[in-house]
């Protein structure tokens, strides 16, 4: 029996129509399907609320990025709430009072985070004024000129011929 | 050599708040509960389903909450550690098996060598742990004869915290 395709295009046919297979296998599309998608409206307030709760089990994520079965339980308890007809303020309290300032993915400003929230700009500050003040004094002083060691030590820097010990590479 | 003792100050600071800092364990974030009174609930006990278990009924005693789990690996290391508490007498201890199966927890506590648990109280979507701020199991509270939480502790017990932190204060309480 003559071969009609080489084997290299059997085989590629094959891992097309395997991956073919897999894809369009419902049940491994449906793994991660959304809870509760059939009302995009409130979905949208669990996902805004979501992203300023941070996860407790994965601490530098927020419960909508993680996938931690404590996040996916209050993101639950979030879409209830709201769907209660609780305000995306209250929800975010309710997890105040419970697991402390440290829920908030962003810090609020209050005085316990001043040092956190200005410290940077004072810091910044500072070196402002410290640039600013060496440089007022360099202006103030004259720049001394060179001796005469220090100038032949540059006219010979500067007339050397390049070296090239260094050999370049491609 | 004066110009060397600004950066060598920066770095000193530096180093200092480094030293502080990585000795902090960001695991162990205060709760904002101690102080305030124990969130109120009522549910099944885990033994005796028709039974329940809420704070409310355990007014005028100082006891413990100690959130486990069969599924809980860390818990499997306080175990011995929290009969030997209950065997003291020091304080009743009430449990709060935290999203579990009923059969895996009542088969963890035999396999486990025994039931350090007063009662334990069947949380099994978590909704009770949620008010308790529980992030990671195990956790402990003590509670005072007001029904107040006085104190939380994150992370398996171990001899040493109940010697250093619990008893005494359970003793104070007890005392007041």
């Amino acid at each position: 029996m003559p071969r009609r395709f080489p084997d290299a295009v059997r085989a590629a046919a094959f891992a097309v129509a395997a991956l073919a297979a897999i894809l369009l296998t419902p049940s491994l599309q449906a793994a991660e399907a959304m809870p509760a998608a059939a009302d995009p409206a409130l979905e949208a307030r669990v996902m805004r609320v979501s992203e300023e709760l941070r996860c407790l089990v994965c601490q530098n994520q927020t419960i909508a990025d993680s996938n931690a079965d404590l996040a996916r339980d209050l993101k639950n308890q979030v879409r209830e709430m709201l769907g209660r007809g609780m305000t995306e303020r209250q929800v975010i309290d309710f997890m105040v009072q419970r697991y402390g300032d440290f829920v908030l993915y962003r810090p609020p400003v209050k005085e316990t985070t001043w040092v956190l929230w200005f410290g940077p700009f004072l810091l910044f500050a500072v070196g402002l004024l410290v640039l600013f003040r060496k440089l007022r004094a360099r202006q103030r002083s004259p720049a001394t000129p060179l001796s005469a060691h220090e100038r032949l030590a540059a006219a010979q820097l500067l007339t050397a011929p390049p070296r090239n010990d260094v050999e370049a590479r491609p | 050599m004066r110009r060397f003792l600004l950066p060598l100050g920066i770095f000193a600071v530096i180093v200092g708040f480094l030293a502080v800092g990585l000795r902090l364990n960001p695991r162990e974030v205060p709760s904002p509960l101690v102080g305030k009174p124990a969130p109120a609930f009522r549910l099944a006990q885990l033994h005796e389903p028709d039974r329940t278990l809420a704070p409310e009924d355990l007014r005028g005693q100082v006891w413990l909450l100690n959130v486990w789990a069969s599924w809980c690996v860390s818990c499997r290391q306080e175990h011995g550690v929290l009969l030997d508490l209950a065997r003291s007498g020091a304080a009743p201890i009430y449990g709060l098996n935290y999203k579990d199966n009923r059969q895996a927890g009542r088969e963890w506590l035999v396999q486990h060598g025994g039931d350090p648990y007063v009662s334990s109280a069947y949380d099994q979507d978590g909704r009770v742990a949620i008010d308790y701020g529980v992030y990671g199991v195990p956790e402990t509270f003590i509670v005072d004869k007001n029904g107040l939480i006085r104190h939380k502790h994150i992370g398996p017990l171990t001899a040493e915290v109940i010697r250093d932190r619990i008893l005494p204060m359970l003793k104070e309480l007890n005392g007041a």
